[in-house]
């Protein structure tokens, strides 16, 4: 392989991995929307989503496609139950208690999946073949493509969801200014449920799709949730192509890091970035400022 | 009802907890809770830090299980590499980690709420890579051996009970300097920075500086337990400084009571001893911890010491109406 062959070869991966911090991303980026709230939990979705499929398809014998839709909806309930359970009767929501209440929750849901599922990584069948496509000297794995297809039409889907639907548009009033959008008869907390809901849904989606191509096991989640959240900051926290461009970026930056410097320091990088968006540009690439009101 | 000055102040509480610690160990039936009580030390040393940071001042940091690696690592690379002894492992463990979070305290705290947790949890993990990745230097992910017993000034801590004794001056003295620090005009300043940022600052307040003094000052408690940690164990490796240790020192202090310094010294004492009294469940320690830090979080947002006090005041004045109630009916 030549070096430009080889560098093509890191940016299809990192195209792959980038489109699915971006989707995890979009999961933070949905509950921030409706509720301000950063949850940390949000890995954990991805690992439910991975792992639901595989007991659907072991346990319940149904075929994959049937399986990933069981554990769609299971995750999206897992979403729903966190926000009634854990959110909810949260008397003062400051960031700093909400924080430490979502890594709560995140550990527990760990410790749960880790005594239903033990300790092992589960492999989930590639959904089209294994036979990779040659592209320009390149190696693409079928799976890359409906990784990047999904989280596409994913994405889309959200932002039609969000800017078209009644049910969308309530729940972006109802982060914009709560007490307005009860005024208007718009129930806010029946919309941070969906919106909790929705999350799950996003980060099971992007937990079915990646577990093909890396496995899926019980502790994936804290790493993938992580990665997702840099993708969200890095792209302006809330903005909905900017996760996409963050997730790409830093999806491809990791990937030539990985591939041209060690492999050792591939999360360094990421955090790396990171670090130098929040003291840089802490609103993101696509971020506006949003001036302090005291 | 009346308490004497000298009980309420809390030099009060300080005395009576030197007594407790001077004649606790005599009293344990085995001696590995004498391992326990070195570790809930050492732990409650970074707790305090923390809880300067976050309690008193309400900054959040997601990875001072760096800085206390750093310290950790400081000392134990120079001793293990070098002949120098274990205090000039703390010279350059205190210096290195100030230093070091000095650079680092600038721009993160400028940040605030989910963004300062997320720089201070990237930080760590950075930090955590480096300590995996510089084999040369630390051994790589299986740790760093042949690090130096502690010995100062040619006084060796050979046995358990020694090091016991060293590690409590150790907190005594930190919990003496940090008594002060929150009894001072800098706590009131640092409580002003929690209330309103703008207000403080508004008063003359320089707050980032101030930030910036806490964090390095709670970064140096942290370097400074991860030094006694470092000659406690004589082996360290990258798996004890990770992102979860940070999140356990974070619920210490919250568990405890968030500013409150005793409340720290509780949450450490709690923590580090529950997977001992967790044995029985094994498995489920992971579960059971985020399932009690959520509880404590939404039951008790104050901590479990504030919550406890609270239940007492509410208990006394129910005792009270009572009291009355009985009287006037005699």
């Amino acid at each position: 392989m030549t070096l430009s062959q080889q560098i093509l070869q890191y940016l299809i991966t990192g195209v792959t991995v980038g489109t699915i911090y971006a989707l995890i991303g979009m999961g933070f980026n949905i509950i921030y929307n409706s509720t301000e709230i950063i949850n940390f939990a949000q890995g954990e979705f991805v690992m439910l989503g991975g792992l639901l499929t595989v007991s659907s398809m072991q346990i319940l014998h149904l075929p994959l496609p049937f399986a990933a839709l069981v554990s769609i909806i299971g995750v999206a309930l897992i979403g729903t139950l966190l926000n009634i359970a854990a959110i909810r009767p949260v008397k003062d929501p400051n960031p700093i208690t909400l924080i430490i209440i979502t890594i709560g929750a995140s550990i527990f849901i760990r410790g749960v999946s880790s005594l239903i599922w033990g300790k092992e990584p589960y492999p989930i069948p590639a959904f089209s073949g294994e036979d990779p496509i040659q592209f320009f000297g390149a190696v693409i794995q079928p799976q890359s493509l409906w990784v990047m297809g999904v989280a596409l039409c994913t994405i889309f889907g959200l932002r039609q969801f969000f800017g078209r639907t009644i049910t969308g548009k309530a729940m972006m009033a109802s982060a914009f200014q709560p007490k307005a959008a009860r005024l208007v008869g718009i129930d806010t907390r029946f919309m941070v449920l969906i919106s909790f809901a929705l999350s799950g849904l996003v980060g099971a989606v992007a937990g079915i799709v990646i577990a093909p191509m890396s496995m899926t096991q019980y502790d994936i989640g804290v790493m993938m949730g992580l990665k997702g959240f840099c993708a969200a900051i890095i792209g302006g926290l809330g903005n909905f192509w900017g996760v996409l461009l963050g997730g790409l970026a830093l999806g491809i930056l990791e990937s030539l890091g990985t591939g041209l410097i060690s492999s050792g320091y591939k999360d360094a990088i990421a955090f790396g970035i990171l670090l130098l968006m929040l003291f840089f540009r802490p609103q993101g690439i696509l971020g506006r400022t949003k001036g302090d009101r005291v | 009802l009346r308490i004497p000055a000298f009980i309420r102040s809390p030099y009060a509480g300080f005395v009576l907890f030197t007594a407790v610690l001077a004649v606790l160990p005599p009293l344990l039936t085995n001696d590995y809770y004498l391992n326990v009580l070195i570790f809930i030390g050492i732990h409650s040393i970074i707790a305090i830090g923390l809880d300067l940071l976050l309690g008193y001042t309400g900054q959040i940091s997601l990875g001072h299980a760096a800085f206390f690696g750093l310290g950790a690592y400081f000392t134990g690379v120079l001793t293990a590499k070098t002949s120098l002894p274990p205090i000039a492992g703390l010279v350059l463990a205190l210096v290195g980690v100030g230093i070091l979070a000095y650079i680092i305290g600038i721009p993160t705290l400028k940040l605030h709420g989910h963004y300062l947790a997320m720089a201070t949890l990237g930080f760590g993990i950075i930090v955590q890579i480096f300590f995996k990745e510089l084999n040369f230097l630390t051994g790589g992910p299986s740790g760093l051996v042949g690090i130096k017993d502690m010995t100062i000034f040619g006084y060796e801590f050979d046995s358990d009970l020694k090091y016991y004794y060293l590690v409590c001056v150790s907190l005594l003295l930190v919990l003496i300097l940090s008594i002060n620090v929150v009894q001072s005009r800098v706590g009131r300043v640092l409580r002003a920075i929690h209330g309103s940022e703008v207000a403080a600052s508004v008063l003359g307040v320089n707050v980032s500086r101030y930030k910036v003094a806490i964090f390095v000052l709670s970064a140096l408690y942290a370097a400074f337990a991860g030094w006694l940690y470092s000659h406690y164990m004589t082996f360290v490796s990258p798996s004890s400084f990770g992102f979860m240790f940070s999140v356990k020192l974070v619920t210490m202090v919250v568990i405890g009571s968030l500013g409150s310094i005793w409340g720290a010294i509780f949450g450490a004492a709690l923590l580090t001893s529950m997977p001992e009294f967790l044995h029985v469940f094994e498995n489920y320690e992971t579960t059971v911890f985020g399932f009690i830090l959520v509880s404590v979080m939404i039951f008790m947002p104050r901590g479990l010491l504030r919550g406890l006090e609270d239940l007492a005041i509410v208990v006394y004045h129910k005792a009270r109406e009572l009291l009355a109630e009985k009287g006037e009916e005699a």
